[in-house]
């Protein structure tokens, strides 16, 4: 176990480190700079410019500089806001990004999940059929379609919800529905999928011949095992989930990290971007590690090794 | 050298329509023609391909459709107007006739997710073979790549690269070629590890095939089954991420446009003329859907013991 978690940790560092070569080297490959809208700004303040942020230095110097104040999680102030060190800006768009990518994969837990069991209790009944074509369906419309149609039924015709930005509780209902519904559709099919497995299993057949409860053979024996597919899919549910915000953050305006990784790509800020890239890379390879230790928690048959 | 290429007989699972094996007692039946009675049997997957057929042939044919307006003629007198019998879909703000726009748009949508599923298909069933079959460190090797590039966050990397380089559609096609093949690599791997062993293949190694043709004339056609319902499954995903960059303007440019960018255009104008954003993203909705009806209905034709993931 304390071997499982040392070798993944281990693992983490050389994927972060392509991440960030990547990312550095596709930035400085690229045509254009920082600086090349600012065209009347004199030589030398230019000059000082770069020299203010390392960027006339050789390369391999500023990439071995990038690299040590990485590992220290500085990044430096951003091109783009000066004033304002990207550490900062990671922070704040984080708190908003995290509560509405959290609040849309709860949601999509706590509804999903019910959904496909039930789906697979009554295998092949009529509530089975009309769940999991809606759920197919749900899959297949994207968020920043479903976004405007939302827009247009709940602020525009019916006037309930605010249409875009995030200020009161009421701000976060349209943004989080729209972003968790093909997830919710997702989880209800894989859950069903898993549950359908399991059910046919022999120790479920014994929970039965015991006499137990079908609610109590369900809920707590076949659950536990069914859910299997839903858990494994937590890691590639988190990135796709960051993947939607950006743009349910620019649809709705939402001052989240996405909407600064856009704004930061295009505007060759790159500490920034670095900054975000490696923030979300790293997020993600820990949020793998999570949903792989809760696996071998679940299905005490596998081995973490 | 025909050994090999005749798969093995499909083990039907309990609940996975047992009653197909029992149509025609005695005779024989290869995996294909089986797959197909089976599929032809769910209702949904037929109507899907069906309509993926009229979807793609009109976007297809929409330059030399008679009678369909100019997807880029403007005409401001018309500007924003409500679907009528003159324009079904109605007109966008600068009166191009949004029916034309919308079957233009899935000419692109669809070009891009063939095209990237194409390249996907192409990494990933070479990458899949080649490991699987040469087995040992070299797989290890292979696999550890696909590992490492898995935990990528993929999406920032293709952000970044349509950001600083060519926005062009050659740029948008690799992009989304490379997210793509990692499944299919291991997916592939894993068949291939379970075929090689087969009797088949020693047969055409007896009879001297070399590995290059044991492995893409012998091995990869037994693969076919999955890698057809993984297909079926990735085109969506790619129309799905060309919508997504469009959405954020990285994707298809202007004159061009896909069903990504007009949603997005639309969106823009939504409180004003809502019809924009509906036509185009109920084209796009109902064609991932079809989509995925279709490979559903594949896989359980197709890979009655595939596991239900992926895809989406």
């Amino acid at each position: 176990m304390t071997t499982f978690v040392l070798r993944r940790v281990l693992l983490m560092v050389p994927t972060l480190l392509v991440i960030a070569t990547l990312t550095f080297v596709l930035m400085r490959l690229a045509p254009g700079g920082p600086f090349m809208s600012e065209k009347d700004i004199p030589a030398k303040a230019k000059q000082e410019l770069l020299s203010r942020y390392g960027l006339d230095r050789p390369l391999h110097v500023q990439y071995l500089a990038f690299l040590a104040n990485a590992v220290k999680l500085e990044f430096g102030p951003s091109y783009k806001y000066p004033d304002r060190q990207v550490k900062e800006i990671i922070a704040q768009g984080f708190v908003v990004s995290a509560e509405l990518g959290g609040w849309a994969l709860l949601l999509a837990l706590l509804v999903g999940v019910p959904v496909g069991t039930l789906a697979a209790i009554r295998q092949n009944r009529a509530l089975d059929h009309v769940s999991m074509t809606l759920a197919l369906a749900g899959v297949s419309v994207p968020s920043f379609v479903l976004a405007p149609v939302l827009v247009i039924g709940f602020s525009l015709t019916l006037l309930v919800l605010p249409a875009a930005l995030w200020t009161g509780p009421e701000s976060r209902v349209l943004p989080v529905l729209a972003l968790c519904v093909s997830y919710v559709a997702y989880i209800a099919r894989l859950t069903r999928a898993g549950m359908l497995e399991v059910l046919r299993q022999d120790y479920i057949r014994t929970a039965r011949a015991k006499g137990l409860a079908e609610r109590v053979v369900v809920a707590k024996h076949a659950l536990k095992l069914g859910i299997l597919p839903v858990v494994s899919y937590l890691g590639p549910a988190a990135a796709r989930i960051i993947m939607g915000s950006i743009v349910i953050e620019q649809i709705f305006a939402i001052p989240g990290l996405g909407r600064y990784l856009v704004v930061g790509a295009v505007n060759r800020d790159y500490t920034l971007v670095m900054g975000v890239v490696l923030f979300y890379a790293s997020f993600l390879l820990l949020l793998n590690l999570l949903v792989d230790l809760a696996y071998g928690w679940l299905d005490p048959r596998v081995e973490l090794a | 050298m025909s050994i090999g290429l005749r798969p093995p007989a499909p083990v039907l699972a309990g609940d996975v329509r047992a009653d197909a094996a029992r149509d025609a007692p005695g005779a024989p039946r290869s995996l294909w023609s089986d797959a197909w009675a089976r599929l032809k049997r769910n209702r949904m997957a037929v109507a899907a391909g069906g309509f993926l057929l009229v979807m793609s042939t009109c976007a297809a044919l929409a330059p030399w459709i008679p009678g369909l307006a100019d997807p880029a003629a403007q005409d401001l007198a018309k500007g924003a107007a409500t679907p009528s019998l003159a324009h079904p879909f109605g007109t966008d703000e600068l009166g191009r006739d949004l029916l034309a726009r919308v079957l233009h748009g899935g000419r692109i949508s669809l070009l891009v997710g063939l095209v990237g599923t194409l390249v996907s298909l192409l990494i990933g069933v070479t990458w899949g073979a080649v490991a699987g079959y040469v087995g040992g460190r070299t797989d290890d090797l292979m696999m550890r790549v696909v590992d490492v590039l898995y935990a990528l966050p993929y999406i920032f990397l293709v952000i970044l690269l349509l950001v600083f380089f060519s926005k062009s559609l050659l740029m948008l096609f690799v992009a989304l070629g490379l997210v793509q093949w990692l499944t299919m690599a291991r997916i592939v791997r894993g068949q291939v590890l379970s075929l090689k062993n087969q009797t088949f293949v020693e047969a055409a190694r007896a009879l001297g095939a070399g590995d290059g043709a044991i492995v893409f004339r012998h091995i990869v056609p037994n693969t076919l089954g999955p890698v057809i319902v993984y297909t079926t499954l990735t085109v969506p995903a790619v129309i799905l991420q060309e919508a997504f960059l469009s959405f954020l303007g990285l994707g298809v440019q202007p004159p061009n446009a896909s069903w990504g960018t007009l949603v997005s255009d639309g969106a823009k104008l939504l409180a004003l003329f809502p019809w924009l954003v509906t036509f185009p993203g109920l084209a796009m909705s109902l064609t991932l859907l079809a989509f995925n009806f279709l490979g559903d209905g594949l896989r359980d034709a197709l890979d009655p013991h595939g596991r239900r993931d992926g895809g989406a």
